[in-house]
Parts: structure tokens; C-alpha cells; sequence
């Protein structure tokens, strides 16, 4: 229906477009007034009003029209039903009648369900029907108005560029509109968990078992919902994650500014862009495939023992994902060090080596430092590598042979399969989700104004 | 300072002078052997990436399959309602034709393991495609199942004792007489791609994830691609600098930075939870995607812009263009080839991102591809999670199959992003 109602608006919007034109051209005479837009401006005015309308009306009408439509049957249902219904036994007879009214029939379904699914069935007929009326109507009188504001005098142009400013401004608040949205869901949901479990257990609790029963029928834990053991996690894992990242990462940087020719750069950067490409999920296959095997291989020949999905693994893993970020943003950086430093330093006496670490890496420490949080952020951030390599038991230990869990891997965990919204299990990941999010905006604010305060420092 | 000239001469070829030279410069290689290692090893882990796949995901593209003649007999399946017939007989008395010394029951049951569990859906479906067969014999191939097929590949070793293998030695000598009759071949496995998933490995393909991927991107690149271009051409040419325009950008670049997982839950929160979209679907995958490229799509568009010279502008202001024709008729379209590079790398990027995607449950098991937007579907990336959780041997290299073919999507819109901007982009 809505695909339809789409090609409605196209085509009512070109046919406005045509008109529009049309009566722009017949105000080119020769002798008659100056005209002041070209006749293509004044279409493109007339579409302009009779489309961007009647698109919000279908996206409104859309997101509205099941809702209504769903009220008004249950509200249809008898007496004998409704009364003292939940909200969940509600949601389950909608569904019985909309299986029923799309001819899904299960078992023989009650006569009162019968008759709803075709009230649905009816309703949803006369919506679908109404927007079409509703729609026709508002663009056929938007056409009318603009068509008859034309005038050769009248100025088309900037009023369709006015139209289009606000399209553009619209678009760009689009960005503010996410992190709002963001901001809010998470908020939102993570009040609801912290009012079913206190905020002070949640962040300095020690025990974090969330696998509760979201039906009586489930066998479950009671469920604690201690996050410290989680966060030692993913610490861990970032921090060797790191480890891995940011000697490699920087000692690449360092060879590829000051040794390597132009061949090796030539060679060297289009592989570190193609590690820099590949998906996280098949560093995760690639863990889980060959590294994590290795590792505990290694492990029995020197007898450790060591776990299936170790913090090792996962870690190691991310920090070869990490690498070539590290090693580009410290690239950058280094080269953004003036020539002039760099050259006194070699007239000096200094041999390659001494220059890097006595002049070029303090001179671009700040920009390595803030590359090396950005790499933090991500490496907290990111999800399929532990999700496919890490566990899902979480341990409070700072053994890196260990099994451990983090953040992310719960927030999917949490996340997958049975969703209620009024559940502290799922609610848990939203809270999860806020500390995630709050550490990662603070990480990438501090990391961004050092890196662009130092770069300032040079220009 | 004044000690510098209470000093002596420097005797330069003093032992201590050498020695200190040698130790610099020793010093000065080091660091150069550490970044080399430090190359080597990233390019070796590369390398061991590859490998690993390549190695293992080339089986994946050659299927085992075993010809057999069915017989359609009329008493297992009627001519009136040829759907409704008994095929599991015909497949069975398939086998039995050629193997006629099999008789007990189980031993019928390991003889019918040989071939997938599915080949009494394909007879039936190649009957009812062509009735004229019921009463004769037809011929088909049929995939054979995983075990035989990782034993035709030599996955699984014959040298192996018969308990630590899924095979038995008599099941292996009944395969070895289909393969001295000519009945086994290795065909190119075009199912990988024209298939949907399966739980059966044998019979898993990509069809569903990568038309998924498809409608996903087609959602992601119809939302990002105009809004990105006009909020870009907001920000760099219109906007007055102030508070709010300084808002916007520092929450763009925050934007591209916040943790994939994140717009999962936007989207879980906001496009499932309060729009009641339904689960699965591409159209809200895609919405999620787009999400996520727009902060990449306004960053590489404004550079693009920037990029085009002043000169273009002031001379079409000169001509009396106005601010909107500027921007419209001369700065847009020089900066289009920039831009359109930034797009594709920006949907590559969202090609490959999988997190986001298992929060609004494209990971579900999927048997069909998706008929249009709404209809739950997997992508390429959550059908690779998919695969790589499931335990049946097959799957590993179906996965690494699976991640070849991801990789070659990613390479190809790469290449064309590389190309575009070789021949395309204009430095002034």
C-alpha cells in the first residue's frame, strides 16, 4: 500500500512539476512583463509544495495507522474478554486476530476473534482507502494554490530554493537527531533496569549472572546484576588488545615515515588499507578458526592450561583489527611534524633512529596519544571478535588465560532471542549500552581535541 | 654555553668516539629492524588470514554429488496427485538397485545417510516439474550429504579408526563402488549462491543472506546518499558559523566514532521497540546501516566540496548564478566523482558491519530469500555468525566460503571506488 501510495506522490508531483512549467512558459511573451524566474523554476516550485507535504502526510499516516487501526479492534472485542486483561494477554489475542485475518489458522479460533480479524480486515481496507482520498485531496489543493500564486513577477526561485534550505538544514539536524535518539532510548530503558535494580549494585556489584526466566516456565538463575566483573573484561581484553596494536602499529609508523622508500610505502600502505577493511566478523572466524586453537595448543606443549575461548585469543585477535588504525593515525601524525624539525635534527648529527626518538616522537606525541585512546575506544567498542571468540560466563580475573566476558558480548548475548521491555534481563543491555556509549563519547571527545589541537599547533 | 669552548678538539677516531658511533648506529639499526618486523608481521598475519580461509573455504566450492536413478513407480506415485507420492521409497530403492546385498533395515538406513536428506524433495520437485516420468526411471544428481562429501574431499581421512569418524567402513565401501560406477562427481557448487540456508550443510547456500545484504544496502544507500549530500552541502556552503552549526559538526564526527553495537540498540529501541517494525527485516537493517554511514557520507562529501577551487564559485556568482545554481549546476557536479568514491567505501564499510544487524534479529535461521523489505531475512555478515556457531563440520567451510565471497563483494566495490577515483576525480 504505502509503495503505491509513493507512486502516487511521484506521479501527482510530476504532473504538478509539468504544470507548473507550463504555465511559466506562457509568460514569456514578447512585449508582456519581465519575467523573473525561468518556467522549470516555477514547476519545480509547484512539485516542491505538492510532494514534500504529501510525503510527511504518508510517513505520519504510516507509522500512526496500525496503531489506531489495533486500538479500535481490541476495543471492538466484548465485555467478557477485555475485562481485567493484561496488557501481555491483550498482545496475544492481537496476534491470534491478525493471524486469523491474514489466514493463518492455528486452531479453530473463538467467534469473537472471528469477527475482530474481520473488523481488522475491514479497517485496515478503509485506512488504506482514506489515505489515498486524504492524500489526493491535499496534493490537488497544494497544486491549485501554487499554480494559481504564479505570476511572471512572482518570485519562483527563491522561494523553491527556500523550500530546498530548509530540506538541507533539515538533513544536517538529522545527525542531532540520532545522538538524541541514542541518548534517549538508552537513558530511557536504562532508568527502567535501574529501577527494578539499584544503580550502586549494578555498577560496584561483583557477581553478574543475568540468564534470569523472562517466563515462569523457564528454568533460570534468580539473576545478580553486579557489571564489575563485565567491565574487568573488556579492560582486560582491550588492554591486550592494545598491547598487540600499538608497538606494531607504531613501529610501522615509524619504519614506513623515516626508512622505508617509496616502493616499500607503495607496497605497505595498500595492505594495512586492506587489513583496515576487513569485517570484524571475520577477525572473529579467523580467532575462533586458527587462533584460539594455537594458543591452546601452545599452551598444552608447555603444560598450561588453557581456556577454549581465552582473553589471550580475543584480545590478540582485536589487536591485529586495532592495528592498522594505530599505525595510520600515528603516520599522520609523524608527518605532520615540519620538515624543519626534522632536517635541523639530521644536520645536527643525529642518525635516523636518534631523530625519530628524540625529535619526531615527542614533537608528535600528542597526535600517537590521541590515536592510541581512539584505538582504546574502539577496541572496547567492538563486538563480533569477542562475540565469536571471548566467553559469556563472567569471572572477575586479570588472568589473561582465562575465559572472560565483556560489555559487548553481553549487550548481544542479553539481545538475542526473547526481547520483553519489561524484563531487567533485557533492560540490563541498555544500561550496559549507556556506560558503553559514556565511555566511548568521552574516550573520542578527549582523543579529537588532542589530536586537532596539535595538528593546530603546526599549520 | 661557555663550557662548549673550555672543551677540547673532539677526537673523533678515539676508541671512545668509535665505540659511541658504533652503539648509535647500532642503535639506529635496531629501530630499523624492529619496524620491519613489526611490517612482516602485520603483512604475515594478513597473509595467515588469507591462508587460513583460502585454505579452507575452497572446499565449500565444489560440491559431491551422486547420480541415481530413481524409479518412479505408479504404485508410490499416483499420476492424479503426483505431490502427495511416497519419494522416500524411490529414494531408497534408488540405492537398493545398485546395491541389491543391503537388506536388513539398518544397514538400508546407513546406505541412505550417503545422500542428503533432502533428495526426496528434489525427485519430487523434478516429478511434479515433469510428470511424464512417473512410471519409468529419472535420472538426477543429488548432493551427497556432509560426511561423504568431506570423505570425497579427503576432509575426512580413511586412514582414521572407524570410531573417531563419521563414517563406517562399510558405508565407505558402498561410496567407493558409486565412485567406480561414475556415479560421484565434484561439481563447481553453483548452490552456494542459489541456495538459502539449510540446516543441512550440503545444502546451505547464500541466496537469502546476499539478496538481504542487498535490499539492506539498497535501503542504506537510498537514505544516505541524498541526506548526506544535503546535509554536507548545508554545512560547508550555507551554514553561518555559530553555536549550532559548531553542534552539528563535533556531534558528526562523535557520530562516526560511537560503537557499531550502539545503533543496534537504536534501532532495537526505537525502529522495533516504539514503531512496532517488524523483526528481521532488511528495511530496518538497512535504516540502522544508514544511520551509521551518514556521519562517513557527510565528512567525505564535505571534502569533496572543499576540494573543488573558489574560482569555480566566484566565476558562476559573477555570471549572476545564484548561491542554490552555484552550488547546483557547477560545484555539485565537479565534486560528484569524489563523492560517489566516499559512498561506495562508506556501503562497503556497511556491508561488512554485523553487530548492529544481530540486535534487530537478522540472525535468524531463514530457509527462502526475502521476497521484499519486510520480510525477515540474514545478511552476509550474520549468516557468516550463523554458520561459524553451528557444529556440523561442513560449515567451517561453508563459513570460509562464506567470508570469500563477503571479501569479494568488498574487493570488487573497493576496486570500483579506486577506479572511479583514478579516472573520474580532478586535481586542480
Amino acid at each position: 500500500m504505502i509503495g503505491y501510495a509513493f507512486l502516487l506522490i511521484i506521479a501527482v508531483t510530476l504532473v504538478g512539476f509539468w504544470m507548473g512549467r507550463a504555465k511559466g512558459a506562457s509568460f514569456i511573451t514578447a512585449g508582456g512583463p519581465k519575467v523573473h524566474s525561468l518556467p522549470g523554476y516555477h514547476g519545480a516550485y509547484v512539485a516542491a509544495w505538492v510532494g514534500v507535504p504529501a510525503f510527511i502526510l504518508v510517513l505520519i499516516w504510516v507509522s500512526l495507522q496500525s496503531q489506531v487501526v489495533e486500538s479500535m479492534v481490541l476495543g471492538g472485542l466484548p465485555e467478557s474478554m477485555t475485562a481485567g486483561a493484561s496488557t501481555a494477554q491483550m498482545s496475544l489475542y492481537l496476534s491470534e486476530i491478525k493471524n486469523v485475518a491474514s489466514g493463518r489458522m492455528f486452531s479453530e479460533p473463538s467467534p469473537e476473534i472471528v469477527e475482530a480479524a474481520a473488523t481488522l480486515t475491514r479497517l485496515d481496507v478503509i485506512a488504506d482507502w482514506a489515505l489515498v482520498v486524504v492524500l489526493l485531496a491535499l496534493m490537488v489543493a497544494a497544486l491549485t494554490f501554487t499554480r494559481n500564486q504564479l505570476s511572471a513577477r512572482f518570485r519562483s526561485r527563491n522561494n523553491f530554493e527556500r523550500v530546498v534550505s530548509g530540506l538541507m538544514i533539515f538533513c544536517s539536524t538529522l545527525a542531532i537527531l540520532t545522538t538524541a535518539g541514542i541518548v534517549a532510548s538508552l537513558v530511557y530503558e536504562a532508568a527502567a533496569f535501574f529501577r527494578l535494580v539499584p544503580i550502586t549494585e549494578f555498577l560496584f556489584g561483583l557477581k553478574w549472572e543475568p540468564q534470569i526466566a523472562l517466563r515462569p516456565d523457564q528454568i533460570a538463575g534468580a539473576g545478580a546484576f553486579g557489571a564489575v566483573p563485565v567491565f574487568a573484561g573488556t579492560l582486560l581484553i582491550s588492554l591486550i588488545a592494545m598491547a598487540v596494536a600499538t608497538p606494531i602499529g607504531l613501529f610501522t609508523a615509524i619504519y614506513l615515515v623515516e626508512y622505508a622508500g617509496d616502493g616499500v610505502r607503495a607496497v605497505v600502505k595498500p595492505i594495512m588499507e586492506i587489513l583496515a577493511g576487513v569485517p570484524t566478523v571475520v577477525f572473529g572466524f579467523f580467532a575462533i578458526l586458527v587462533v584460539a586453537p594455537a594458543v591452546r595448543e601452545a599452551g598444552g606443549l608447555v603444560g598450561i592450561p588453557i581456556s577454549p575461548n581465552s582473553a589471550f585469543a580475543a584480545g590478540a585477535v582485536m589487536g591485529i583489527m586495532i592495528l592498522p588504525f594505530i599505525s595510520s593515525l600515528s603516520d599522520d601524525a609523524l608527518k605532520a611534524v615540519p620538515r624543519s624539525m626534522r632536517d635541523g635534527s639530521l644536520a645536527l648529527g643525529a642518525t635516523p633512529g636518534e631523530t625519530i626518538t628524540k625529535v619526531l616522537l615527542p614533537a608528535a606525541l600528542p597526535g600517537i596519544v590521541g590515536g592510541i585512546l581512539l584505538g582504546v575506544s574502539r577496541a572496547i567498542g567492538e563486538t563480533m571478535i569477542v562475540v565469536m571468540a571471548a566467553g559469556l560466563i563472567a569471572s572477575l580475573t586479570f588472568n589473561p588465560l582465562d575465559s572472560v566476558t565483556t560489555v559487548t558480548v553481553q549487550i548481544v548475548t542479553l539481545l538475542i532471542g526473547d526481547t520483553e521491555f519489561d524484563s531487567p534481563k533485557t533492560l540490563a543491555a541498555f544500561a550496559l549500552g549507556l556506560v558503553l556509549f559514556l565511555i566511548t563519547l568521552v574516550l573520542n571527545i578527549v582523543a579529537l581535541r588532542i589530536v586537532r589541537k596539535y595538528r593546530e599547533q603546526y599549520e | 654555553m661557555s663550557d662548549i669552548s673550555l672543551r677540547g678538539p673532539v677526537e673523533w677516531s678515539s676508541e671512545t668516539a668509535v665505540a659511541r658511533r658504533k652503539s648509535r648506529y647500532a642503535a639506529d639499526r635496531r629501530l630499523q629492524f624492529y619496524g620491519i618486523a613489526a611490517i612482516t608481521t602485520a603483512i604475515g598475519l594478513l597473509g595467515l588470514l588469507i591462508v587460513s580461509l583460502a585454505s579452507t573455504g575452497y572446499l565449500a566450492f565444489v560440491q559431491t554429488k551422486v547420480t541415481l536413478d530413481f524409479p518412479i513407480r505408479a504404485e508410490w506415485v499416483k499420476a492424479e496427485d503426483p505431490a502427495a507420492g511416497n519419494y522416500r521409497n524411490v529414494v531408497r530403492q534408488a540405492l537398493l538397485d545398485i546395491f541389491p546385498e543391503v537388506t536388513t533395515p539398518p544397514d538400508q538406513r546407513k546406505l541412505g545417510e550417503i545422500i542428503t536428506n533432502n533428495a526426496q524433495f528434489m525427485v519430487r520437485d523434478a516429478v511434479l516439474a515433469n510428470p511424464s516420468v512417473i512410471g519409468g526411471t529419472l535420472t538426477l544428481t543429488v548432493p551427497s550429504s556432509d560426511p561423504f562429501d568431506q570423505l570425497n574431499k579427503g576432509a575426512i581421512s580413511r586412514d582414521v579408526p572407524e570410531n573417531q569418524r563419521r563414517v563406517t567402513d562399510q558405508q565407505i565401501a558402498w561410496f567407493d563402488r558409486l565412485v567406480e560406477q561414475d556415479r560421484v562427481a565434484a561439481p563447481f557448487n553453483w548452490e552456494l549462491v542459489t541456495n538459502a540456508d539449510s540446516r543441512f550443510p550440503e545444502l546451505a547456500g547464500l541466496a537469502g543472506a546476499i539478496t538481504g545484504s542487498f535490499y539492506a544496502l539498497l535501503v542504506c544507500f537510498v537514505l544516505s546518499f541524498p541526506i548526506g549530500i544535503a546535509a554536507a552541502i548545508y554545512l560547508e556552503e550555507f551554514a553561518p558559523k555559530n553555536r549550532w552549526t559548531d553542534l552539528i559538526e563535533v556531534n558528526i564526527n562523535n557520530l562516526a566514532a560511537v560503537p557499531s553495537i550502539v545503533f543496534g540498540l537504536l534501532g532495537l529501541a526505537v525502529f522495533l521497540n516504539f514503531f512496532g517494525l517488524p523483526r528481521s527485516a532488511p528495511l530496518v537493517g538497512g535504516m540502522v546501516l544508514a544511520l551509521m554511514t551518514l556521519p562517513t557520507m557527510i565528512i567525505v562529501t564535505r571534502a569533496s566540496l572543499k576540494a573543488v577551487p573558489p574560482s569555480i564559485r566566484e566565476a558562476a556568482l559573477g555570471m549572476g548564478a545564484s548561491k542554490h545554481q552555484v552550488i547546483m549546476h557547477h560545484v555539485l557536479p565537479l565534486a560528484l566523482p569524489g563523492i560517489l568514491t566516499g559512498t561506495i567505501i562508506g556501503l562497503a564499510q556497511a556491508l561488512g558491519e554485523t553487530a548492529p544487524l544481530l540486535l534487530i534479529g537478522m540472525n535468524a535461521f531463514i530457509t527462502s530469500p526475502p521476497g521484499g523489505l519486510l520480510e525477515a531475512s540474514t545478511a552476509l555478515p550474520t549468516q557468516i555468525f550463523i554458520w561459524a556457531d553451528s557444529p556440523e563440520r561442513g560449515f567451517v567451510s561453508r563459513t570460509s566460503a562464506a567470508i570469500l565471497v563477503l571479501l569479494g563483494f568488498l574487493i570488487v566495490m573497493n576496486g570500483i571506488a579506486v577506479f572511479l577515483r583514478q579516472r573520474l576525480e580532478r586535481t586542480w
